[in-house]
This record gives C-alpha cells, structure tokens and sequence, in this order.
C-alpha cells in the first residue's frame, strides 16, 4: 500500500523547524553537541552549519531513494548515508581551517550519532518529496544553529567576557569560568529551557483568561 | 602515575574525564532513561556491554584499514560495527531476559546513535592505544556511564517528592541537576597530578 504523501509545501514546513518543532529546545534531540561545543560563538556557528550541511544533503538522497530502499534495512541504509557525507564534512573542515577542526575535535565525527538527522531521516525524509524535504531541513538546520547560538553566546559572554573574539565587558570584568567548563553548558541549556517553559506557560494562562473573559 | 600505564587510563574515563559529565557524550539516554533506577541500571549495563564489543572490534578493524590505507572508511565501518554489536545485545536480551527486553523499549536499539560508543572508538583511535589500553579505556568509560547514570537516575527518583513549580518541571531541572553533578565530579580533575 502506498503511502498517502502531502505534497503542499507552507511556510510552516520552514518555520516549523525554528520555534514549534525547534530540535534541540522543544525535542531535545542532539544534545550531546549542543552542550559540548557552545562554549564559544565561533564553535557554535561552525558545529551548526555543519549539522545543517550533513541534514540537507542526508535528507535529499533519502529522499530521493525513498522507494528504493527496503523497509528492513532502511536504519542502516541511513547510518550509512548519513556517515558518507559527515565524512565529506570532516575532511572539508580540516581543509578550510585546522585550527577549527581541533577546537571541534571528535564532535564534527560525532554527527553521525546525532538523533536529530537520524530522527529526520526517518520521520520526514522518507515519507516527502526532496522538495518539501529541504525546505523542512533548512528550518530544522537553522532552528538547531539558532539554539546552538543561544547557547554559545551566553557562554562565551559570561564565560570569557567576549563575544566572536573580541572583549565586551574590557579588562576588569572577571569572568565566571565555571560557564566554559562543562558544568556551564548543562546551567546555561537549563536555564533557556526554563525560560521557554515561564513564555509557554505566560501565554496558556492569557488565553485562558481570555477565553473566561469571553465566556462570562 | 604515567599517563599510559592501564590503571590511569582506567580511571581517566571512569572519573576524570568522565563520559557523559565532562566531555557530554550520550546525553540522550543519560536524561531519557534516567527516570527510575532499576531501568537505568540496565540500561548502564547494556551500554557497557555494546562498549566492549565496538571498541574491542573498533581496534582490530582499525588494524585492517590502516594495513590498507583506506582510513576515511573508519566512520562508515565503526557505525556499522556499532549498530550489529547493538543487534546482537537485542537479540540475546530477547532470549536471556524478555523483562528487561521489555522495559528498555525503543532506549535498546538507540544505543547505536549513543554518541559514547562512537565516541569511545574514535578517542581511542586518535589516543592510539594498544589492545590492553583500549580495554581498559573501554570498561572505565562503560563503568562511568553507569555510575553517571545511575546517580541521575537516584537524583531524580528523590526529585519527583519535591514541590516544583510548575515553569522549571521535567528538562530543564534534570539538566540543572546534571549540572551540579558535573560541578562535582570536576573536583575528580585534579587527580591525574
């Protein structure tokens, strides 16, 4: 039988990936990275456009083969694409900047393993047309860069003082170091996560005051 | 202590640079399967186990590549490694012990996207350590793991008596109470001198 595919593409097939369905701050998939490489802005750009390079291309040729590959093996299938272009990625990263392949280390190798781009594969990828795939893995992509910004800022503000390198607070802020070292990546995460949580729960309680309002 | 001899290594990964609280690899099962402890427990184990094997057969398949020069196939052979040596836990936890089959769920075949396996593997291929030293490197990480895990697992049992508001239930707290353990087991990073 097959399956029933929606080909109407909207401008939530995009934004979906930024706010609602964002990866990392609604879905809490590929944290490992997340937490591991923000502590730094520069750091986090580069681990997000990676991620989001690996998602478009992954999601294209799954697409694409959608129809072809069986149903039993099809993880694997994935894994493997999946691995083929982290490896392009690895060795264009060390290409482009060596300095950047060692701060990111084993991580950018790490993106095979992030349950964000397996979870696309294999909720999105085989079931639409490239199309609407790509458009949905540009969201996706820049919802997690976003998030790996949000976090890397903070950081790297609190954490050395500067922002991309170049110092905010000047010489005599001194910095809390705690927010570079691991520890700081789990406070910071927290901390976003709570603050979504107060607008979530702020915005139900004013629909529903709304909503008595009406009713009354 | 030389920083090669077994014991250091053994303890680098178990304490020092603790897998999931100092170098953030396999986060995903640390928040998600650490809501109660027997479950944790065994999803320690299980991961361990996946550990040994992957990085025990990371190392000789690492041999044949380098032997043959065709080193930019490691990522592609390790997953595939990695997700049989996932298969075959599932499959003999199927016959061994359907319970905890079954209480494991979906958090069983998601060990192959555990990014501490892959990880394992691919520091000890980096760090260039010989047959002794990869096995050592691979039960102290497996043995981190648990005892990571395991303590969330205690953390969060006690958290679900506590009165939390409503804004900070679910992540957000379990990621600042990870938090707080990581703080403590930095205290561990001043043992290697």
């Amino acid at each position: 039988m097959p399956i029933k595919e929606d080909h109407t593409i909207t401008a939530d097939t995009f934004l979906d990936g930024i706010w609602k369905d964002n990866p990392v701050f609604i879905m809490l998939l590929g944290m490992c990275p997340v937490l591991a490489v923000t502590n730094s802005v520069i750091n986090a750009l580069a681990m997000g456009i990676a991620t989001t390079f690996v998602l478009i291309c992954s999601s294209i040729l799954i697409s694409l083969l959608r129809k072809l590959i069986p149903k039993e093996v099809r993880i694997a299938t994935y894994i493997v694409i999946i691995a083929t272009f982290v490896t392009i990625t690895d060795y264009v990263i060390q290409a482009i900047s060596l300095e950047l392949y060692n701060a990111l280390g084993a991580f950018i190798q790490l993106i095979v393993v992030n349950c964000m781009i397996l979870g696309r594969a294999e909720a999105y990828a085989s079931k639409n047309r490239p199309l609407k795939t790509v458009i949905n893995g540009l969201g996706m992509g820049l919802g997690f860069t976003i998030a790996l910004l949000c976090l890397g800022s903070v950081r790297e503000l609190l954490g050395s003082g500067s922002l991309l390198g170049f110092s905010i607070f000047g010489a005599q802020f001194q910095p809390w170091v705690v927010m570079i070292l691991p520890p700081g990546g789990f406070f910071v995460l927290g901390s976003w996560l709570l603050l979504f949580n107060w607008i979530r729960e702020h915005n139900k309680n004013k629909t529903q005051q709304l909503e008595q309002k009406g009713t009354s | 202590m030389p920083t090669d001899s077994v014991s250091f290594i053994f303890l680098n990964a178990f304490l020092m640079n603790n897998f999931v609280l100092a170098l953030f690899l396999g986060i995903c099962p640390f928040l998600g399967v650490s809501g109660k402890l027997k479950t944790a427990w065994s999803m320690g184990l299980a991961t361990t186990l996946v550990m040994l094997i992957s990085s025990l057969s990371a190392y000789f398949i690492n041999q044949l590549l380098v032997y043959f020069a065709i080193e930019f196939l490691r990522l592609i052979c390790y997953i595939a490694v990695i997700a049989s040596a996932v298969q075959l836990v599932e499959m003999s936890m199927k016959k061994f012990s359907p319970g905890l089959f079954r209480a494991l769920g979906i958090f069983l075949p998601l060990i192959t996207t555990n990014c501490a396996i892959l990880g394992l593997a691919l520091f000890q291929t980096f760090k260039e350590y010989n047959f002794i030293q990869s096995l050592a490197y691979s039960t102290g990480a497996g043995a981190g793991f648990i005892l990571a895990i395991v303590l969330m697992a205690g953390l969060r049992e006690k958290l679900e008596l506590a009165n939390l508001p409503n804004t900070s239930q679910g992540a957000a707290m379990s990621l600042m109470l990870a938090g707080i353990l990581s703080l403590s087991f930095m205290g561990f990073a001043g043992l290697g001198n």
